[in-house]
């Protein structure tokens, strides 16, 4: 128990300092690889809480993949920070009574105010109990039962999401020659070579 | 004190063991693949390949291993040092740590968890930070393009590789590398592995592996001729040398995932006499040699892929054909009630 409680709160401790290091860090590449430390620290909490599944999608989905294309953007984007300090004051008052709304907001769900009791209760129902099933099973037979409507309907907002994103960006650039593969498979011999009789002394 | 030692103190002890035992023999056959790979390729091309150091060139690798170290670190004035620093370490311990959930034998694994393979596809998607981090931090043109490269070409290829590894799991029904491996015993022996049932899928699978790896044809991160030596232009010494290990390391992990998911992991070819004599870790390194001497084997043969054609064969071929293979299998094991039983 020591060693997962020890092990626990160096998870913690690192995942919050590299949150912290996020906001605070000049460079902008810097962010985020602080931003994956945090990601794979979660990841490491998710573990000790059992949840393995959740854990490893977290790895392959956040780390693996989202995070590669913040660092392929933020790369690329020559970010200057002094320049976005600028109007730093101008947003204070926005950005804090942002920040405030969302902290009443969670402090409302904490302290269970707003929440249901029976909201627990609900929730629970068709959840299997772990002694039975190991977490992957259990969730898909949740998430593929019970939710399978909801689950689709996200699926669907994430396919409509990739393809406007596609729509916005698609471009027809004029004279671009473009491989088509299929033809240049299909070309036969009689079309791609010809045989010329040359008499010597005289050319083509 | 009987406590903390049965307690803490050993199975630390066993467990760094454990790591000693793959770590040791796999840092030697990564050190033997570069020599396999100068020596195959050269016997293609009808060459000797290195054969002064040590009798038949055995000792070559540690000679090479050793002018590695003597070298100068290079540090390029303009560079981000602890990123350039940490690129190559990221590289090499992530080509290590995932062979914590390879099974060797029934049994002979460091950690058999839940969701081996999922563990196995998570890490080896990692392998992208390295070479990001060391193509930025190196403040340079080339690195940077082969950074960039990379990037969009493993993202490309892990979307296939895991409809791939969908289907797999599919038929076994679990997560777990060891049942996959069994799920693949049956009477017919060699015809019960997954690479026949689900033979365009081994080939994906084994193409796209070969693109995960940076391996030629798909070696454009590094590719010679246009970009020097890409995202590895900066380093020199043990740096650089980390990346060549790593980079060797993965391509026998990446085998060993194949031998797993479709060869049957550590099973005997047929389940009779002089087959199941020998022990299941052998047949396991001889089906890693295998897929390996295909990797060489494909470097001998093929040019390189120009990037387009990289990416059209990622996007617009692999990812529809594997998308429709999921569904075919999900379809012929619901309609033919041969999902497999929940346990």
């Amino acid at each position: 128990m020591i060693i997962q409680a020890l092990v626990f709160y160096v998870f913690a401790a690192v995942t919050i300092a590299a949150g912290l290091m996020v906001i605070t860090a000049r460079n902008p590449v810097h962010s985020v690889l602080f931003l994956i430390l945090a990601f794979f620290n979660a990841a490491g909490l998710f573990v000790l809480m059992g949840a393995e599944f959740l854990a490893m999608i977290l790895v392959v989905v956040y780390v693996g993949a989202v995070a590669v294309l913040f660092l392929f953007v933020v790369m690329m984007l020559d970010i200057n920070v002094e320049k976005a300090r600028q109007g730093f004051k101008k947003y204070l008052f926005i950005g804090g009574a942002v920040g405030l709304v969302l902290l009443v907001e969670l402090v409302l769900i904490l302290s269970s105010t707003v929440v249901s009791t029976d909201v627990s209760v609900v929730a629970s129902v068709p959840i299997p109990s772990l002694d039975e099933v190991h977490n992957t099973r259990a969730l898909g037979q949740v998430l593929y039962t019970k939710y399978v409507y909801l689950f689709e309907a996200s699926g669907m907002i994430l396919l409509v999401a990739m393809i406007g994103a596609i729509v916005l960006t698609l471009r027809k650039r004029e004279g671009v020659r473009r491989q088509v593969i299929a033809d240049q498979v299909n070309r036969s011999r009689e079309e791609a070579v010809e045989i010329k009789k040359v008499s010597s002394g005289s050319g083509i | 004190m009987v406590e903390l030692w049965e307690g803490y103190a050993l199975p630390t002890i066993i467990i760094v063991a454990q790591i000693m035992a793959i770590v040791g023999p796999l840092l030697i056959a990564v050190a033997y693949l570069t020599l396999a790979e100068r020596k195959v390729i050269g016997a293609m091309q009808l060459r000797k390949g290195p054969n002064v150091v040590g009798p038949f060139g055995l000792l070559q690798p540690f000679a090479d291993a050793v002018k590695l170290m003597m070298k100068e670190t290079i540090m390029p004035s303009g560079a981000n040092r602890i990123v350039f620093i940490m690129a190559p370490m990221l590289t090499f311990i992530l080509s290590l740590v995932a062979w914590a959930v390879i099974p060797f034998g029934e049994g002979l694994v460091v950690s058999d968890i839940n969701v081996g393979i999922l563990y196995l596809f998570a890490i080896s998607s990692l392998g992208v930070y390295g070479v990001i981090m060391a193509g930025w931090a190196s403040n340079s043109k080339y690195p940077f393009i082969g950074a960039l490269r990379s990037a969009a070409q493993m993202v490309s290829y892990e979307v296939s590789m895991g409809l791939v590894i969908i289907t797999v799991l599919m038929c076994v029904g679990s997560l777990n590398l060891s049942d996959i491996v069994m799920a693949q015993k049956g009477d017919y022996g060699l015809l019960n592995w997954y690479a026949f049932p689900l033979l365009p899928m081994f080939v994906i699978f084994f193409i796209s592996i070969l693109a995960e790896t940076n391996r030629s044809p798909f070696d454009l991160p590094e590719g010679e001729s246009e970009i020097v030596a890409g995202f590895m232009v900066e380093y020199s010494s043990m740096s650089f040398a980390l990346f060549f290990l790593g980079e060797y390391a993965n391509m026998i992990l990446m085998s060993a995932m194949t031998a797993i998911l479709f060869m049957g992991g550590w099973l005997p070819p047929f389940d009779i006499a002089p087959f199941n004599w020998i022990p299941g870790p052998i047949w396991f390194s001889l089906k890693i040699a295998f897929v390996l001497f295909c990797f060489l084997w494909v470097r001998a043969t093929f040019p390189r892929f120009r990037y387009d054609q990289l990416m059209r064969l990622g996007w617009k071929v692999f990812l529809p054909f594997t998308l429709f293979w999921v569904l075919l299998t999900a379809g012929v094991l619901v309609g033919f009630d041969l999902l497999p039983a929940a346990h």
